[in-house]
């Protein structure tokens, strides 16, 4: 059976969330000072030498978008707190920021200062907004005991942070929509290029980070003894906090070194919903691919999950399903939240969501043709391809990845005439 | 309980007092808009944004009324029409379907007597789907006015959240 691991989960339960005395009398703050007295691009070369990849979903090493950061020249750059925690099944960044705001707030004002920020902004999806006044609590302390506002512990650096909301958009997760919000406005996609990295909130340059990557920094600071580089496996240590849900008996969040399969992750949530038995795996939310029981054994990692073919690591969602739920019932569940969420800016995501639905429904119904499979994972394909932004070429991972695992529940069931 | 009394759709100076409150707790600076807008939203007796506060809160800030309304109808968590008291909002994503939550929804018309984004006469309760708001935990889940209420997964315990929240 697997392990859960303390490593940024280890402050959970263990301080006051709403004092920020009580989080300096467990160590906060020290990875600032750290920081303070380093160069920027050390400590992107930190992160890189252990090897974090970012924790949102596209998995970008995180040290290469500090530097890249860091090498813009602008007068004025922005940091992003990425908290729109949008995909179905993931609640971490919740948990992170219910248990430990301030350690999130010490890792954007690393942030800040390694890449030469002013402003840092935190974007808290609507649905968490029982967390606003926690968060707004712990800014405004860290204000008053000047870890934010002009000249931060002498060291030049001036950084404020701003708490913005969200509206229940799940395409602000993406970059580019997430500036558009910020700015007042809706959170349509931005065409690319420019790069957030260079034209983001504002227009500033700006970097983007999830909650837990950013909860990571002040840990791996502070982490002389190489904790983290010792988790998980060679080729790809530390640790991740993973959301377990659906047909468990103990859904929750862990926090698991790299490397345990998705077997021992199920049991950690208690194993599968007593006398039933397991259908699928999605793994990484509702953009992320579905994994068949054949492949527990595969190990969570990001090398062995893509020999696996199902390169979803992503927001560190497991969506555990049992058999009371059909293959096709479960694609029409995921189906219908990407015809809600997509935005309807660009023809592929808008079109081709709104036709797969329509052939999903005549699957189901049992009254498909070959053809209309073909046609569907042809869309599917396209869609991938040619959308906007990322929501449109993940939208159809679940689809295409059951495609491959489970070509029985698309076969033909009655020859049906064409006219 | 007491008959609903629908309100007619003017701002009165206790309505203007409270948008101004809500510019002014958001440092009234216009890019939060998304922000006060849930504000404005939460206060009112529907749990909506009227065209009159709309205009006013466009006003106070400098916009223009299209841009209000562009953010208004883009956002899912927006609403420019009446709700109720209680918008009771049922997960939709997958990891409240796998638990059921379609019977959970099934129930709750049931024992209010509505379909899905209908009003009930008193304009406390109308049921509505959303997508998943981070509960998954304790799925199947329901939340009100951004409580989350969750493990609904029998009759009783759907009555108790329906008279906690009277």
């Amino acid at each position: 059976m697997g392990k859960t691991v303390s490593f940024i989960s280890r402050r959970f339960g263990q301080y006051d969330p709403w004092s920020l005395t009580d989080y300096e009398a467990h160590g906060g703050f020290q990875a600032l000072r750290r920081a303070l007295a380093m160069d920027g691009y050390d400590i992107a070369a930190l992160l890189s030498a252990n090897g974090i990849q970012g924790r949102g979903g596209a998995a970008y090493d995180m040290g290469r978008k500090w530097t890249q950061a860091r090498d813009v020249i602008a007068p004025d750059k922005c940091v992003v707190c990425n908290a729109d925690e949008g995909e179905p099944g993931t609640f971490k960044d919740r948990e992170l920021l219910r248990n430990d705001p301030f350690q999130v707030l010490e890792g954007m004002i690393i942030a800040g200062w390694s890449v030469n920020a002013n402003n840092g902004y935190l974007y808290l999806r609507e649905e968490y907004a029982h967390l606003r006044p926690l968060i707004q609590n712990a800014i405004r302390q860290c204000q008053e005991a000047g870890y934010l506002g002009e000249n931060i512990l002498n060291s030049g650096l001036n950084y404020r942070i701003h708490l913005y909301s969200g509206a229940g958009a799940y395409v602000c997760g993406e970059g580019s929509a997430l500036s558009e919000s910020v700015e007042g406005k809706a959170g349509r996609p931005r065409m690319k290029p420019p790069y957030i990295k260079q034209c983001g909130v504002f227009h500033l340059p700006t970097c983007v980070n999830n909650v837990e990557s950013l909860s990571l920094v002040p840990n791996v600071l502070l982490d002389d003894e190489g904790f983290y580089k010792k988790q998980g496996t060679p080729e790809c240590p530390g640790t991740k906090m993973i959301s377990v849900s659906g047909n468990v008996n103990r859904p929750s969040v862990f926090e698991i070194p790299f490397g345990t399969t998705i077997r021992e992750i199920i049991e950690l949530a208690g194993g599968v919903t007593q006398g039933q038995e397991l259908q699928l795996v999605q793994l990484g939310g509702a953009s992320g691919r579905v994994a068949a029981p054949a492949q527990l054994d595969t190990p969570y990692t990001y090398q062995d999950m893509k020999q696996a073919g199902l390169t979803a690591i992503g927001s560190g969602a497991v969506l555990v399903v049992d058999k009371r739920t059909s293959v096709i019932g479960f694609l029409r569940m995921t189906q219908e939240f990407f015809s809600h969420e997509s935005c309807g800016q660009c023809t592929p995501c808008r079109e081709g969501n709104r036709h797969i639905t329509l052939l999903l429904d005549k699957i189901a119904a049992g009254t498909h043709t070959q053809k209309d499979v073909d046609t569907m994972l042809k869309f599917a394909n396209i869609m991938c391809g040619a959308s906007l932004c990322g929501l449109g070429e993940s939208a159809q991972s679940a689809l295409l990845s059951a495609a491959a695992h489970f070509p029985e529940v698309f076969a033909v069931k009655q020859e049906v005439a064409i006219r | 309980m007491k008959p609903f009394d629908p309100t007619p759709d003017t701002l009165t100076p206790e309505g203007m007092a409270v948008i101004d409150g809500i510019i002014l707790s958001h440092g009234g600076d216009s890019t939060q808009l998304v922000g006060i807008l849930l504000d404005i939203q939460a206060a009112g007796e529907r749990k909506y944004i009227s065209r009159s506060a709309a205009a006013y809160t466009a006003r106070k800030l400098g916009l223009k009324l299209t841009q209000v309304y562009d953010v208004i109808t883009f956002y899912a968590a927006l609403y420019d029409k009446p709700r109720a008291k209680y918008p009771l909002e049922v997960c939709s994503s997958a990891p409240c379907r796998v638990n059921d939550s379609d019977s959970l929804l099934d129930t709750l018309q049931n024992i209010l007597g509505i379909g899905l984004g209908e009003v009930t006469y008193d304009g406390r309760f109308t049921i509505e789907r959303v997508p998943c708001f981070g509960a998954c935990d304790v799925a199947p889940a329901v939340r009100v006015n951004g409580a989350v209420y969750g493990n609904l997964t029998s009759r009783e315990r759907i009555l108790d959240m329906l008279r906690q929240l009277d």
